[in-house]
C-alpha cells in the first residue's frame, strides 16, 4: 500500500500500520530518553568527578558544571611557575540527577515494590498507591452519585437546567485546590478533604458534560415514545437515559482522567498522603529514579483503567456491537427482572387436520 | 409520458356500481376522527405564516385516507397536530367524539425516519407500547411476536434496528405502532426514504395488513400514484395558505395492485390530481434564466 494513502482524511489505517504506529508511539519517547541518557556527547551538561586531583573541594562522585570543572582544572594546572603544576581533576560527562537513565528507572520500578522504605513511618509504594486509588474511587463515586442524576435531569428538563447550570458554570471556574484550606477546616486533615477536593474538581464538570450529552438525544425518539403512550417518567427512564447511555459511559471515561489530575493537588492538602507523599519524599532523598517510577505507575494505572473501561464498553452495549459476550450476559442477568427473561420456545406441534 | 388511450378518459367522479356501494357503506360507518376548523399559524420573524386554515374533514372506521399536496402545504403540520405533537392555533380534533390534546397511544404514528429505539431488539421495540400500558412482559412479548409475524420479520425478532434494511425497519415501526392498538394509524410519508422497489413491496404489505387488521389509516404522501393505489379517499391540500382543496373518492376498485396503474379510472384520477397539485404555471413567468454554456452544435435534444 502506498504511503500516501495513510494520510487520507477520515480513512482508518490498515491494521498492520495501525499496530506498528501504536507501538512506535510508545517507543519514540523511550528512544529519545535512552539516547539522551546513554550517548555521552548528547546533552550531558555536567561532569561527574572520578578523581579530584588537586582541586580542593572536589570529591569522587560530585557533579559539577562543565564550565566550572574546566575553570578549576585551569586554576590547578596554572599554579605559580615555581611550584610543580598540580594534578588536574578527572571526570566523565553526566546528566543532572533529575534525569536518571531508563535502566535506573526500570530498576526502581522493581525495587520500589521490594525495598523497605527508608523511614520507619513511611509507606511502601504499593501502600501509597492503594491509598491514592481508594481516594480516587470514593471521590469519583460520590461525584457520579450526584453528578449523573443532576446532569441527566438538567439535560432532560429545561427548568432544572436553568436553575442549576448558571451557578455550576460559575463554580466550575474556581480552581478546586483553592478550596483546600476550607476543606481542611471543615473535614479535618486526613482523607476526607482530599476526597472533597477531587469531588469539587470533577462534579461541576460532570454535571455540565452529562447534561450536554443528554441534550443531544434524538427528539424523534421522544415523539415516537409519546405516540406509544409513554408518560413523563417513562420518557426519562425508558427513552432519554438509554438513548444516551453509550455517550455517558464514554464521558465517565474522560472524567475519571480528570479525577486523576486533581489527585496530586488533593493529596498535599492536610497531611500529605498517597502517591504524592511517596513522590515528594523520594524527591527529598533525591531518588529521582523512584520519582519517575511512581509517575510512570500512575500513567500505567490510568491507561489500564481506561482500556479496561473501553473493553467493557465494547461488550456492554449489544446494539453497538451485536457479538455475544459473557460479560454482557452476566450484567444482563443482574439487571433484568426474571419474568422479562426470554422464555425458551417449546416446539408446539400443530394437530393434524 | 403517458401513451395515448384508445378511449376518451372517464370522469374521475364516475364510479362503478360496486365502488359506489362501497363508498356508501363506508360513510355509514362511525366516524373515528373528526377535524373541525383546524388552523395553525406560525410566527416567523414577526410575520405570521398560515400552515393550515379552517380545515375540516372526517375519517370513518377502517377507512384508508391519503393526504397529498405540494411541499409546504401543511401536510406534516396536520398529521403532527392529529398526533398531538403540535397544538393547533384554533379548531378541534375529535377522536371517537372526544377532544384530544397531547400525544397518546390511541393515535399511533409511523414516521418517515423510522424512529426505532436503537438499543432495543425488534421484539422489545414492538413490545414498547404494550409495556408503557403496563402489560406484563411475558404477555407483551407473546403479543409482540404476533405482530412481528404479521409484518414478516419472524427471523429478525432478536436483531437490532441497525442490522435491518430500510424496508424492514419501517415494517418494525408499523408493527410497533399497531401493537399499541391505536384507534387510528397516522403515517407521515412512511415510504418516502425507501427505494422504488422496496416502496412497491411495502405498499402491498400495508394493504394486506390494513385488510386483515381492524385499523383506520391516515397516510401522508407526496407520491400521487401511491395515494391512488392505497386510498379510499384522497384529501388534496394546497399551499400558502394550507387549505383543503378537494376530497376525492378514488374510483379504482379494490382489491388493488400495481396492474391497475394503467386502468382508465386510475389515469383519470391521476390526471385530476396532477391538475390540482401542479396547476398550469402562468406561461414564461417561472422560466429559468438559463445561459448557454456548451459549444455550438453540441446539442443533446
Amino acid at each position: 500500500m502506498p504511503r500516501s494513502r495513510w494520510f487520507v482524511i477520515g480513512k482508518p489505517l490498515p491494521p498492520g500500520p495501525h499496530r506498528a504506529l501504536t507501538l512506535f508511539a510508545f517507543l519514540l519517547p523511550l528512544t529519545v530518553w535512552a539516547l539522551v541518557s546513554y550517548v555521552p556527547w548528547l546533552w550531558h551538561p555536567l561532569i561527574r568527578v572520578t578523581d579530584p586531583g588537586n582541586v580542593a573541594w572536589f570529591k569522587p562522585g560530585l557533579l559539577v558544571e562543565r564550565a566550572v570543572f574546566a575553570d578549576e582544572n585551569a586554576k590547578v594546572t596554572a599554579l605559580s611557575p615555581e611550584a610543580s603544576p598540580g594534578r588536574p581533576a578527572e571526570g566523565i560527562r553526566a546528566n543532572p540527577i533529575f534525569l536518571p537513565p531508563p535502566h535506573a528507572v526500570a530498576r526502581a520500578l522493581w525495587t520500589a515494590f521490594t525495598t523497605e522504605p527508608a523511614l520507619r513511618g513511611d509507606k511502601w509504594l504499593h501502600e501509597s498507591l492503594a491509598q491514592s486509588i481508594k481516594t480516587i474511587f470514593w471521590a469519583f463515586l460520590i461525584s457520579s452519585a450526584f453528578g449523573l442524576p443532576i446532569g441527566i435531569l438538567c439535560g432532560a428538563y429545561a427548568p432544572i437546567a436553568r436553575l442549576a447550570e448558571p451557578s455550576i458554570d460559575f463554580i466550575r471556574y474556581m480552581p478546586a485546590p483553592a478550596f483546600g484550606a476550607l476543606a481542611v477546616a471543615v473535614l479535618g486533615i486526613y482523607d476526607a478533604p482530599k476526597v472533597a477536593i477531587i469531588v469539587i474538581g470533577t462534579f461541576f464538570q460532570q454535571v455540565l458534560v452529562v447534561a450536554n450529552t443528554v441534550r443531544r438525544h434524538d427528539p424523534g425518539l421522544i415523539e415516537a415514545a409519546q405516540t406509544l403512550g409513554a408518560n413523563r417518567r417513562q420518557l426519562l427512564f425508558r427513552v432519554i437515559v438509554p438513548s444516551s447511555i453509550v455517550d455517558l459511559y464514554q464521558d465517565q471515561r474522560i472524567l475519571i482522567g480528570w479525577a486523576w489530575t486533581y489527585l496530586i493537588v488533593a493529596e498535599v492538602v492536610g497531611i500529605s498522603s498517597g502517591i504524592t507523599y511517596f513522590i515528594n519524599q523520594q524527591a527529598k532523598y533525591r531518588n529521582f529514579d523512584n520519582v519517575y517510577a511512581a509517575i510512570i505507575i500512575i500513567g500505567i494505572i490510568g491507561l489500564a483503567t481506561d482500556q479496561a473501561l473501553a473493553f467493557c464498553g465494547a461488550r456492554l452495549f449489544p446494539w453497538r456491537n451485536p457479538r455475544t459476550s459473557r460479560l454482557r450476559n452476566f450484567v444482563q442477568r443482574l439487571f433484568t427482572r426474571r419474568e422479562a427473561l426470554p422464555v425458551p420456545e417449546k416446539s408446539v406441534r400443530t394437530p393434524a387436520v | 409520458m403517458t401513451t395515448p388511450l384508445p378511449l376518451p378518459l372517464p370522469d374521475y367522479r364516475m364510479q362503478a356500481p360496486a365502488v359506489a356501494q362501497r363508498f356508501s357503506a363506508l360513510k355509514e360507518r362511525p366516524v373515528v376522527l373528526e377535524v373541525k376548523d383546524l388552523t395553525r399559524q406560525f410566527m416567523t420573524n414577526g410575520a405570521t405564516c398560515t400552515a393550515l386554515r379552517n380545515s375540516s374533514f372526517r375519517v370513518h372506521r377502517r377507512e384508508f385516507l391519503c393526504v397529498i399536496g405540494p411541499s409546504g402545504c401543511g401536510k406534516s403540520t396536520l398529521i403532527r397536530i392529529l398526533a398531538g405533537l403540535e397544538t393547533p392555533t384554533s379548531g378541534h380534533v375529535l377522536l371517537d367524539g372526544h377532544e384530544v390534546s397531547g400525544p397518546g397511544p390511541d393515535r399511533g404514528m409511523v414516521f418517515q425516519g423510522y424512529t426505532l429505539f436503537p438499543w432495543l431488539t425488534i421484539t422489545r421495540n414492538v413490545m414498547f407500547g404494550l409495556e408503557m400500558k403496563g402489560v406484563s412482559p411475558l404477555l407483551a412479548e407473546r403479543e409482540a411476536r404476533q405482530w412481528i409475524d404479521l409484518v414478516g420479520l419472524t427471523r429478525f425478532k432478536d436483531a437490532y434496528p441497525a442490522q435491518l434494511s430500510g424496508g424492514m425497519k419501517q415494517r418494525t415501526a408499523i408493527a410497533r405502532a399497531l401493537a399499541a392498538q391505536p384507534r387510528i394509524l397516522l403515517m407521515d410519508e412512511p415510504f418516502g426514504a425507501l427505494d422504488a422497489q422496496t416502496r412497491a413491496q411495502m405498499q402491498a404489505h400495508l394493504l394486506a395488513i390494513w385488510r386483515n387488521v381492524d385499523v383506520t389509516i391516515l397516510f401522508i404522501t407526496h407520491d400521487l400514484d401511491e395515494a391512488i393505489l392505497l386510498a379510499d379517499r384522497i384529501l388534496v391540500l394546497k399551499a400558502n395558505p394550507g387549505e383543503i382543496q378537494e376530497l376525492i373518492e378514488v374510483p379504482v376498485p379494490r382489491p388493488r395492485d400495481l396492474s391497475q396503474l394503467n386502468s382508465p379510472e386510475f389515469i383519470a384520477t391521476r390526471r385530476r390530481l396532477d391538475e390540482l397539485i401542479h396547476p398550469r404555471l402562468a406561461a414564461s413567468s417561472e422560466k429559468l434564466p438559463i445561459v448557454r454554456l456548451t459549444a455550438v452544435g453540441d446539442d443533446v435534444e
